[in-house]
C-alpha cells in the first residue's frame, strides 16, 4: 500500500482513467447492444476488438515507419489516423457480422440453449486468438510512435498530450453519432424495438435477423474505432490483447447495467478511473484482479448495474 | 422420434441396447475385460497406437488419463448440472500448489496430502460457488473465467509460492504396494490415476442415480421449474461445483507429484477450454462420452504432430462445429433416464 503516487499524480491519473474509460466505452457498447437484442453475452467480442488492432497494425506497416522518425505533423497524422480507423472499423464490423452468422445464427434458429450459443462463441473466440497467434508468431506487435506525446499543456500535475486529447475528442464525436443512430434513425428504432420485445417487433414487421446483423455490425464498428484509439494510446498489440481489455469492457458494461447504452458509458469511465487509482495504490500487477473483484461484487450486489437494463429508453 | 432417427450415428443407444439385453454375468465379464485392457495399456508396445515423439506411456498419463479425470470432474458441473464453468483449471492449480507447498514445507507425504489437496479445492469451490452460483448462465461463465485467471495472477504475484518461476523439486509419492514412483517412469502414475478415475466414475454414477443426480438433471433442464418443484437448487449446484472441484484438485496433486516442478503458466485458460472441449465433444452429461472425448482430443494431437501446433485452433473450431451440427456430442446422454426406467 503506497498512497504517495496517488496523491502526487491524482489529476494525471484521473485524465488517464478517462482516456482508458473512453476506449473501454467503445468496446463495452458492443457488449451492451448485442445483449440488448439477443439477451446474450457476445463472448467473442473481445476478439473483434483484437482483429481491429491487428488491422491498424498492418495498415500502418504499409507506410514503412521504423519508429525512429520524427513525429508526424498533426494534419498528416489525422489523415493517417482516419485511414486506419476506417479500415479497422470495416474489418471489425465485417468480422462481427461474420461471427454472428457462423457462431450464433444457426443455433438461434434451432432454438438451442444459451449454453450452446455460449460454447460456440467461446470456440470462435479461441479459434480467432490462435489464428492470430500463429500469424503474429506469439510476438508483441509494436506500433511506431506517430504523434508527439510530450505534454503541450500543464496545470499542476495534469499533463495534457495530443494522443489523450485525440482519444477524448474522437470518442465524444463517436458517442454523439451513436446517439443520433440509436434515437433518430430507422435502424435505431429497430434495435430499440427488438430489445424491448422481440415478438412484438416481429409482428410489427421488423426483420429481426437483419436488425441483429446490423447490431453486430454497429458493435464491431465501434470496437474497430476503439482499437484505433487503443493503438494510438498503448502502441502495442498481441493475439490475446482482447482478453483483458474485453473483460474490462464487459465489467464496465455490467457496472453501468448491461443492455443500457448510457450505463455502458458511465460504467466505462468509472472503471477506467477505478483501475488507474487502484493500480497506483496496489501496483499494476493487481489491476486485473481488481477488475474481476468489481465484476463479482456488482453482479452479486446489484446485477442490473447502476442504470439497469433499459436500452429502449436509452440516451447516449 | 424424428429427431432420434435423424442422428443415426448414436453410439450410446447402439451400445445401450446391447447392454440392456445382456445378463449380469455378461456385464461383469465386459467390465473386467475393459478395465483389464486399460490397466494393460502402458505395457503394450504396439506401433499402431504408439505416438511418434513422446513415449506412449507418458502420453497415457498426460494428457490422456489426466484429461479424462478432469473431464469427468467438469462433466459433473457442466454436463450434469448445466453450470458453465470456464475456470476449472483453478481447481487443478489449487490441487497442484497444495501438493507442492505441503510436500516441500511439511513432512507429510503424497498420500497424506491428497485429502488436503481435495479439501482446499472444495473450499475454493465453496468460496467461489456460494456467491457466484446465485447467478445464471453467461454471468456465471464470466465469473468462473475470472476466478481461473485470478488464481493464476495471484500465483504469479505471490513470491511465497514461487511467483512466476513456480516451485521446483517437488517430492513424488512414496512407494505403495511395492510400486515405486520414479521421475523416469510415468506408468505407476497412470495406474494410480486410472484407479482413482475408476473410483470417481463409480462415485459419480452412484450419485447421478440418486437424489443429487435427479436434482442436477432438473436444474439443467429448467432451473426455475426445478426450484418451483422444491429442489434446493443452490444447494445442489454448490454440491456439483464442490465435487467437480475436488476431482480437479485430485488431478492437480497427482500432476504436480509427477512433473516435479510447477509454474503458474501451466494453469492457463487454455487448459480450462481444452477440458471443456473434451466434455462438449464427447457428449455433455454422459460420463463415457466425455472420457471418449478426452481420449480422442488428448490423443489426436500427440499422434498427428501437425495437429499439435494448431491444437487450440482445432479445439476452438471443433466447439463451434459441434455446437452447430451435433450439439449433444459424439455420445449424447440418454434423455429422461429416470422417467423411462419408471415407466417400464
Amino acid at each position: 500500500m503506497d498512497f504517495s503516487i496517488l496523491i502526487s499524480d491524482f489529476w494525471s491519473l484521473g485524465l488517464d482513467g478517462l482516456v482508458v474509460g473512453a476506449i473501454y466505452a467503445l468496446i463495452s457498447l458492443g457488449y451492451t447492444l448485442v445483449y440488448g437484442v439477443l439477451r446474450l453475452i457476445n463472448f467473442a467480442h473481445s476478439e473483434i476488438f483484437m482483429i481491429g488492432t491487428m488491422a491498424v497494425y498492418f495498415v500502418v506497416l504499409q507506410f514503412g515507419f521504423t519508429g525512429y522518425e520524427d513525429p508526424l505533423p498533426l494534419i498528416k497524422f489525422i489523415g493517417i489516423f482516419l485511414l486506419f480507423a476506417t479500415v479497422a472499423a470495416i474489418v471489425s464490423g465485417g468480422s462481427a457480422v461474420l461471427l454472428e452468422i457462423v457462431a450464433y445464427r444457426r443455433l438461434r434458429n434451432m432454438g438451442a440453449s444459451r449454453l450452446s450459443s455460449l460454447i460456440s462463441a467461446i470456440g470462435a473466440s479461441f479459434f480467432l486468438v490462435e489464428v492470430f497467434r500463429k500469424i503474429s508468431d506469439s510476438k508483441n506487435l509494436d506500433f511506431p510512435r506517430l504523434i508527439n506525446k510530450d505534454p503541450f499543456f500543464t496545470v499542476g500535475t495534469l499533463y495534457l498530450s495530443a494522443d489523450k486529447v485525440l482519444v477524448l475528442v474522437g470518442a465524444t464525436i463517436i458517442f454523439l453519432i451513436l446517439n443520433r443512430i440509436i434515437n433518430h434513425t430507422k435502424l435505431g428504432m429497430g434495435i430499440r424495438a427488438v430489445s424491448q420485445d422481440e415478438r412484438t417487433a416481429i409482428l410489427m414487421g421488423v426483420n429481426v435477423n437483419r436488425i441483429i446483423s446490423y447490431t453486430f455490425l454497429l458493435g464491431g464498428v465501434l470496437a474497430g474505432v476503439g482499437s484505433a484509439f487503443y493503438m494510438v494510446f498503448y502502441e502495442t498489440t498481441k493475439a490475446n490483447v482482447g482478453f483483458l481489455v474485453g473483460i474490462s469492457a464487459f465489467t464496465a458494461a455490467v457496472l453501468g447495467g448491461i443492455g443500457n447504452v448510457r450505463g455502458a458509458l458511465v460504467g466505462s469511465f468509472a472503471l477506467g478511473l477505478i483501475q488507474q487509482y487502484t493500480s497506483a495504490v496496489l501496483g499494476y500487477n493487481w489491476r486485473d484482479v481488481v477488475t474481476f473483484v468489481i465484476l463479482v461484487l456488482v453482479l452479486l450486489v446489484k446485477p442490473t448495474g447502476l442504470f439497469g437494463e433499459a436500452l429502449q429508453k436509452a440516451r447516449v | 422420434m424424428a429427431l432420434m432417427k435423424a442422428s443415426a450415428f448414436n453410439l450410446r443407444d447402439k451400445f445401450g441396447d446391447w447392454w440392456d439385453g445382456a445378463n449380469s454375468a455378461q456385464r461383469t465379464v465386459f467390465r473386467i475385460v475393459l478395465i483389464g485392457i486399460f490397466y494393460a495399456l502402458p505395457m503394450l508396445n504396439n506401433p499402431i497406437i504408439d505416438t511418434p515423439e513422446t513415449s506412449f506411456s507418458s502420453v497415457l498419463f498426460y494428457p490422456l488419463i489426466m484429461f479424462s479425470l478432469m473431464a469427468v470432474g467438469l462433466n459433473v458441473v457442466v454436463g450434469k448440472s448445466g453450470i458453465l464453468d470456464l475456470g476449472y483449471v483453478a481447481f487443478f492449480a489449487i490441487g497442484a500448489y497444495t501438493h507442492a507447498v505441503l510436500s516441500i514445507h511439511t513432512p507429510l507425504n503424497f498420500w497424506e496430502i491428497l485429502p488436503f489437496a481435495m479439501a482446499f479445492a472444495m473450499l475454493a469451490g465453496v468460496i467461489l460457488g456460494l456467491p457466484a452460483l446465485r447467478l445464471r448462465g453467461d454471468y456465471l461463465a464470466i465469473i468462473t473465467l475470472g476466478f481461473g485467471e485470478i488464481v493464476r495472477i495471484v500465483a504469479v504475484n505471490t513470491e511465497a509460492i514461487g511467483g512466476a518461476a513456480g516451485l521446483t523439486d517437488i517430492p513424488g509419492p512414496t512407494s505403495i504396494l511395492g510400486i515405486e514412483f520414479t521421475v523416469m517412469d510415468p506408468r505407476p502414475y497412470y495406474w494410480l490415476t486410472l484407479t482413482l478415475l475408476l473410483l470417481v466414475i463409480w462415485g459419480v454414477i452412484r450419485l447421478s442415480h440418486r437424489k443429487p443426480g435427479r436434482a442436477w438433471e432438473a436444474i439443467r433442464e429448467d432451473e426455475d421449474v426445478a426450484e418451483f418443484m422444491g429442489v434446493a437448487t443452490l444447494k445442489y449446484k454448490l454440491w456439483a461445483f464442490i465435487i467437480g472441484g475436488a476431482v480437479g484438485g485430485l488431478a492437480g496433486a497427482i500432476y504436480a507429484s509427477q512433473i516435479r516442478s510447477i509454474q503458474p503458466e501451466l494453469f492457463t485458460l487454455n487448459l480450462s477450454i481444452m477440458i471443456l472441449a473434451c466434455v462438449v465433444f464427447g457428449g455433455m452429461g454422459n460420463i463415457w462420452g466425455v472420457i471418449l472425448g478426452a481420449v480422442i482430443l488428448g490423443y489426436a494431437p500427440e499422434k498427428l504432430r501437425f495437429l499439435s501446433d494448431y491444437r487450440i485452433i482445432f479445439f476452438g473450431l471443433l466447439m463451434v462445429v459441434m455446437m452447430n451440427i451435433r450439439p449433444n456430442g459424439l455420445m449424447p446422454r440418454k434423455k429422461r433416464e429416470h422417467f423411462q426406467e419408471k415407466s417400464k
